[in-house]
């Protein structure tokens, strides 16, 4: 099924859209600490009406408690979860009308594809001929018209998190909250499943809150992405911002590909480093004089590399990527990637002598990274 | 059943559901064309066959036959009309029935809680629930009829003995639920059922009992088969169950009693027999296999 065969379904997407209406939600400074662990940390994220945020972020950061705090499986130390401006941090779990879907497979095994997806319908005392249509109208949505019948055991795992999909769906939810469900998926149904999820969430406009560790996911997926780490928000931006303007080294380095270049502050203003002999400016705020050397963060395509004798950099590792080829360069102590097209890869061999020039105005730079003392 | 064989049953249950390798993992499927067993395999599968048929042919044998050693079923036709027969076997079954559900009231939700919320308790579980085959019921049931003594209301009942099953009865449903729950994602379901607007019984009955029929089936068969096999404690606490009716009336009428025995026996495979078929049935009408 393809993304436009789920949007073919007007019929089950009115049916939807009429009753699941985006609802705003505003987590406003949680905390809360395990023992000795501080899973989040004044945690703040302004979700809008309709919009589809991906909390992203290395394991441990809390995005899954951020989330699980929202369904009402956990509750913070501190804080509050606002809802269409109602507080909820108190409510239990069946009573906030999310609709979640999980990283494992949490289809009930005792129950048919439609019985799974009637199951809240059920609970909320609907007519079992109601109940019914509408389960089928939402298997039809997902593309599973065929499987209503099926059990569990009977479905794929990409069909499994659909009906899962389906029945969070079902109980038209003000918040669709997806905790990593395509991490068990092989990459083919994970990309697909993706679109699909994707396509369904901006044709009901229904408030999507979606933990992923997986960058690509979050920036083919999300309006904005939220980036965390040990509990915090690192930043909030569009995938295009976050990738082109990352406010921290962290997010450099955690969304795309980044090499460290260590650099010299160079102008009166101190705002200036010199990089590849030349003198760039400081992609916003320089940081303090006193914060000691920096480091230079590099995308590959920041870095344009051509073919010199003479040059000091050394090509020491080669890798196909499709249309591009990437390259990384060694020099003294710093090793730095750069893409070059795949047809021009074989101009450069293991070993060739080349000479970097940076293709960007500016740099974003942050304090050195010292390296760790063993032994 | 003694408590033995329940123990058997059980682990040979278990062992049947979770097919795996002495390092835990998955046991590759079993080649269809099966090895033709060595000579000595075949004489210790004879000798175990023996040790178990021969018992059981011994008593079939005396129980079909009359008093002048001939072939008869009047043992069998006379069973109903043995005087106290039929009060013990109704005495046995309420005994059943009301052990069945405390047990179920108690168990189901304990275990389902300490895998939920007391992970690290489970071992203590296991410690705690292996007592009652530890101890000995005679121990167990003298103790149980001092403590309750001085309340007339609970010594003078028939059910002091289900209250006393349910402790019996307790490693056997411990280990079968917790195998059943093991088998389930079940954090992960308990979520997805809240989530979607189920409160925690409703949870309970529609998504976590339904998951847990085979356990709950097995649970279910050995506590009916430990209730009516179980004499020590009955005789102790002078109670006419059916252990007790064949131990009394063996002397007057061995044919009758061993036929009664027998009859017992073959019951309660009966009721596993439909038991393990009707899940069977439930299964494939799912399309799951075993």
């Amino acid at each position: 099924m393809t993304s436009n065969d789920v949007l073919d379904t007007d019929r089950s997407v009115k049916a939807l859209a009429t009753t699941t209406a985006g609802a705003p939600v505003l987590l406003d400074g949680l905390s809360r600490v395990y023992g000795a662990t501080r899973a989040l940390d004044q945690f703040s994220l302004d979700v809008h009406p309709g919009e589809f945020v991906a909390l992203l972020g290395p394991s441990g950061c809390g995005k899954t408690t951020a989330l699980r705090m929202v369904a009402g499986f956990d509750r913070p130390d501190t804080g509050q979860i606002l809802v269409d401006g109602v507080d909820v941090s108190r409510v239990p779990a069946q009573k906030r009308d999310m609709g979640m879907v999980f990283q494992s497979y949490s289809l009930f095994p005792n129950m048919s594809a439609r019985d799974n997806v009637a199951f809240g319908l059920r609970l909320r005392h609907q007519r079992s001929g109601l109940r019914r249509q509408r389960a089928s109208e939402l298997l039809e949505l997902v593309g599973l018209a065929e499987h209503t019948a099926k059990y569990p055991h009977q479905l794929s795992g990409g069909q499994q998190q659909r009906v899962a999909l389906a029945r969070a769906l079902a109980i038209e939810p003000r918040v669709l909250l997806l905790d990593e469900p395509l991490s068990a998926l092989d990459a083919k149904v994970r990309a697909e499943l993706r679109d699909q999820i994707r396509a369904l969430q901006q044709r009901l406009a229904i408030t999507t809150l979606f933990v992923t560790h997986d960058q690509e996911e979050a920036l083919s997926m999300a309006d904005r992405v939220c980036v965390m780490s040990r509990g915090r928000v690192e930043q909030i931006a569009s995938p295009a911002e976050l990738y082109a303007q990352p406010s921290t080294a962290f997010v450099a380095e955690f969304v795309g590909v980044s090499s460290r270049v260590p650099v010299n502050r160079h102008g009166d203003q101190g705002d200036h480093v010199e990089l590849f002999s030349r003198d760039v400016a400081i992609r916003g705020d320089a940081p303090a004089a006193n914060a000691g050397p920096l480091d230079a963060l590099l995308r590959p395509e920041d870095v344009t590399v051509r073919v010199d004798e003479s040059g000091a950099g050394v090509v020491q590792h080669r890798s196909f990527l499709g249309a591009t080829s990437r390259l990384e360069v060694g020099f003294a102590d710093v090793v730095i990637k750069t893409d070059v097209r795949s047809s021009d890869a074989e101009l450069f061999e293991l070993g060739t002598r080349v000479t970097l020039d940076l293709a960007a105005h500016d740099v974003l730079v942050t304090p050195r990274r010292m390296p760790s003392v063993q032994g | 059943m003694t408590q033995a064989e329940i123990g058997d049953y059980f682990l040979a249950h278990e062992m049947t559901t979770k097919p795996v390798t002495t390092n835990g993992e998955p046991r590759a499927p079993r080649s269809r064309t099966r090895r033709r067993p060595r000579f000595g395999r075949g004489v210790v599968l004879v000798l175990a066959a023996m040790y178990f048929l021969i018992p059981l042919y011994a008593a079939l044998d005396f129980s079909l036959k009359n008093i002048q050693g001939h072939f008869s079923l009047s043992p069998l036709t006379q069973i109903a009309a043995q005087p106290g027969f039929a009060a013990a076997v109704g005495l046995s079954f309420r005994l059943s029935v009301v052990t069945l559900v405390i047990e179920m009231l108690l168990m189901v939700p304990t275990v389902i809680y300490v895998h939920l919320r007391l992970p690290r308790f489970r071992r203590i579980m296991e410690v705690i629930t292996i007592l009652p085959i530890v101890i000995p019921p005679i121990v167990l049931i003298l103790g149980v009829l001092q403590a309750v003594r001085p309340y007339q209301w609970i010594s003078s009942s028939p059910y002091l003995l289900a209250v006393v099953y349910v402790v019996l009865a307790m490693p056997f449903v411990y280990r079968s639920l917790d195998s059943g729950l093991g088998a389930l994602d079940l954090k992960t379901l308990v979520e997805a059922s809240r989530s979607l607007g189920s409160g925690w019984i409703s949870t309970m009955w529609r998504v976590l009992v339904p998951n847990l029929r085979t356990a709950l089936l097995s649970a279910s068969v050995l506590t009916l088969a430990l209730v009516f096999g179980e004499f020590t404690m009955a005789q102790l606490d002078l109670w006419t169950t059916v252990p007790v009716w064949i131990y009394n009336s063996s002397s007057n009428n061995p044919h009758v009693v061993t036929a009664v025995a027998m009859m017992f026996l073959i019951a309660m495979w009966l009721v596993l027999t439909i038991i393990v078929s009707l899940d069977r049935t439930h299964r494939r009408g799912k399309g799951q296999s075993n």
